[in-house]
């Protein structure tokens, strides 16, 4: 339910409401009058692929096909919202829930899935996708992402007024994650910097059972005060907002004038991974509650009313989906384990004495069995 | 002898230096700097105060300040954006101003450093250097004389490595630049001021060559034979090799022959040039700074057990700080391994 403290409502920027409504702003209405219905359908239908995508994964998980499953199931519009508003030379770095982004970013989706399977620690290659590799500890990227932009500006890839060439970083993380001495750092080397990043804060509401209210007492984008970075607090279940506030904050990062944090209130409405229990930390009336903000149903209605959401388009949209299941699990299915001894490959990449010999010791240990056998 | 052959041998003459090891890691950057551009240095102080051991002293005035970077005062910050950084080609060279401030860094160091090569199957290459000034006999006050560098070795993904002496200072820490992996790099703090012969022409050729990064990281990993002896191996790195040569010496007097290995590098140890010794004496005694206990002094000696058990006269013993906090300065000569217990070591091993 609407909440107090880093749960309330105070300043979140709204331009669709839950009820599919749209709402004037006069501030960041400006930076979604371009979008078409055709854009607005697209963001619809990238929000079901991603919910089809993750239902598939948490039904693979529960086949015991996954060893674990972190949902995005909620947070698809400030995903795609986001996601929809980088440019080609953007640059991001996720945390481990982002598979909405991952999509925008053109990530094949299934190879997501490889990691959650025990096969090997990342699957894509990030510069190939502007898309950096998942990072589980809890906002150590978010350095990681402030040196980067630190670079990309002394590559002259910032403030030129080129928009083909003007790029920015931008940083996805959680509420919890906002306690990190790593983050609270990010905050002041990018600041200090003037680097070109924009710190995206999904505040789910959960740090897996422990609610925001355990990590601040103020609304978390007034954090960026202190390190003298604006700031803005956006619903984060409504993908026009998020799309506008993050169009505005890329391009103030892009354009050379420093770094901008903005707190997207979204519900984390799964739970933590497929091993949590959320029944024994919050009610099923705070879920109804956010079942009712649904982000993909608010666009649903909203193009309903407007009768831009024909019956052909919502089946072809619908039968993506299921095919993007299907090609989910036929993917699973069919890959094979690497030879064990692999995992002694890329520790470094000069080679390194230690690891040469005990790859060699287990080599011929492994040998010793098949000798064994052939007797 | 033509005028030609006289000023190559100038030139050749006047690549020797005598330079201190501080002096000689300062003009290792320098020269690591001019070879490639995208190598930076950051950390706390290193601007215009030229750091508090002014190891990058005039680096900032010759280069700016977009190659010598002035940090805010946050480790895992440094380490942090610098793994960033290098994501986009960029070589940062970290100063961590004493060894136990390394601490806020060490998940940036063992859980995203170490292991993002492995964890992007090659993709992505890391090549951070991580200067520690480290270990003790400066009278300091506490958390400025400890050797951490056990805790670091025992990460998969790191290289670690210790100079001794100047030539090395300026060897190692282009070799380490140049290397493609993480590289953390203890500096024997105590040891900054010893003055040493510099050659800088090998390293030039070899790393301005083909597979100079090749051979660079491949010749840092080496250890080095510092005095040839038939007793007794004495094994030593960084700020105990004068300590190691000086016993040497003493225990020549009492007619015992040492051969003193300087390790150079914990993460590989050179195990060929290790049990290679060790299998000629016989006995093996590891002498470091940091506690015995849990340290790299009994990786040595566990493996020398298992590699060359048949050969041993006598067990392998360690000599090394002891089990506790380090103390206040006033007990550090009795805390750090001295020349007396290392010849009580000795004596030990020739028992038998």
């Amino acid at each position: 339910m609407a909440g107090i403290g880093p749960l309330s409502e105070e300043g979140l920027v709204r331009l669709l409401d839950h009820t599919g409504t749209r709402v004037a702003d006069e501030r960041f209405g400006p930076y979604v009058e371009h979008l078409t219905v055709e854009d607005l359908r697209g963001f619809w239908r990238d929000m079901m692929l991603t919910r089809a995508f993750d239902n598939e994964a948490t039904s693979l998980q529960r086949q015991g096909e996954l060893g674990l499953w972190v949902a995005s199931l909620g947070q698809e519009a400030a995903q795609i919202g986001s996601g929809r508003a980088l440019r080609e030379p953007d640059y991001v770095f996720p945390s481990y829930r982002e598979h909405g982004v991952a999509l925008t970013r053109g990530v094949d989706m299934p190879s997501i899935l490889r990691v959650f399977r025990g096969l090997e620690h990342s699957s894509w290659d990030p510069a190939a996708h502007s898309f950096h590799i998942y990072t589980l500890v809890i906002g150590a990227h978010t350095l990681h992402a402030v040196g980067y932009a630190q670079a990309m500006d002394w590559d002259g890839l910032v403030g030129s007024g080129d928009p083909t060439k003007d790029g920015a970083v931008i940083c996805y993380f959680g509420d919890g994650a906002t306690s990190q001495g790593d983050v609270n750092e990010a905050m002041v080397f990018a600041s200090v910097n003037t680097a070109p990043i924009v710190f995206f804060i999904q505040n789910n509401q959960f740090a897996i059972s422990e609610s925001t209210t355990r990590q601040s007492k103020v609304p978390l984008a007034q954090r960026a005060v202190g390190f003298g970075i604006p700031s803005v607090r956006v619903d984060g279940n409504d993908v026009v907002a998020v799309h506008a506030v993050t169009r505005w904050a890329m391009e103030h990062a892009r354009s050379g004038a420093g770094p901008v944090v903005i707190e997207a209130l979204t519900y984390r409405m799964g739970a933590h991974t497929t091993s949590d229990d959320p029944t024994r930390y919050r009610s099923s009336a705070d879920e109804d509650y956010w079942r009712e903000r649904d982000p993909i149903a608010r666009v649903e209605t909203y193009l309903r009313g407007l009768g831009e959401l024909p019956e052909d388009f919502e089946a072809s949209v619908l039968a993506e989906g299921k095919e993007m299941g299907r090609t989910t699990r036929e993917a699973v299915r069919s890959w094979e384990t690497a030879p064990v001894s692999s995992m002694f490959d890329h520790v470094y990449a000069e080679p390194h004495s230690l690891v040469d010999a005990e790859r060699a010791w287990f080599t011929t240990y492994e040998a010793s069995f098949a000798d064994v056998e052939a007797k | 002898m033509t005028a030609t052959s006289t000023a190559n041998n100038q030139e050749q003459v006047s690549a020797v230096r005598t330079l201190t090891l501080g002096g000689a890691i300062n003009a290792g950057l320098r020269a690591a700097m001019e070879r490639d551009p995208k190598v930076l240095l950051m950390g706390e102080d290193i601007g215009a105060l030229g750091g508090v051991f002014r190891v990058t002293d005039g680096l900032h005035k010759d280069f700016g300040e977009r190659r010598v970077i002035d940090t805010p005062l946050a480790e895992s910050g440094i380490v942090g954006t610098a793994i960033g950084m290098s994501f986009r080609g960029y070589r940062p060279v970290l100063e961590i101003q004493f060894d136990g401030f390394i601490f806020p860094a060490f998940d940036q160091i063992t859980t995203s450093l170490a292991k993002l090569h492995y964890r992007t199957q090659g993709k992505l290459t890391v090549p951070l250097v991580i200067r520690v000034p480290y270990a003790g006999h400066i009278g300091a006050i506490e958390h400025h004389s400890e050797s951490p560098e056990a805790l670091f070795a025992h990460t998969a993904g790191l290289r670690i490595i210790s100079p001794a002496t100047p030539q090395d200072g300026y060897d190692m820490i282009q070799q380490a630049i140049a290397s493609p992996d993480p590289v953390l790099f203890f500096e024997p703090k105590a040891r900054y001021w010893d003055k040493g012969e510099v050659d800088s022409t090998r390293v030039t050729a070899q790393l301005d060559g083909i597979n100079g990064a090749s051979k660079g990281t491949a010749e840092m990993s080496r250890a080095r034979v510092a005095r040839e002896g038939s007793d007794v191996t004495l094994l030593a790195y960084g700020p105990t090799v004068r300590l190691a040569m000086q016993t040497a010496v003493a225990a020549a007097e009492d007619g015992v022959s040492i051969e003193v290995i300087d390790l150079r590098s914990i993460s590989p140890f050179d195990y060929e040039t290790i049990l290679a010794s060790v299998k000629k004496t016989g006995r093996a005694v590891v002498v470091h700074e940091a506690p015995a206990a849990y340290g790299t002094g009994s990786e040595l000696a566990a493996h020398i057990g298992e590699h060359a058990f048949f050969r041993l006269h006598a067990p392998v013993m360690r000599v090394g700080g002891f089990h506790t906090p380090y103390p206040g300065s006033k007990f550090e000569h009795e805390y750090l391994p001295s020349l007396d217990r290392v010849l009580d070591a000795i004596d030990k091993v020739m028992a038998h």
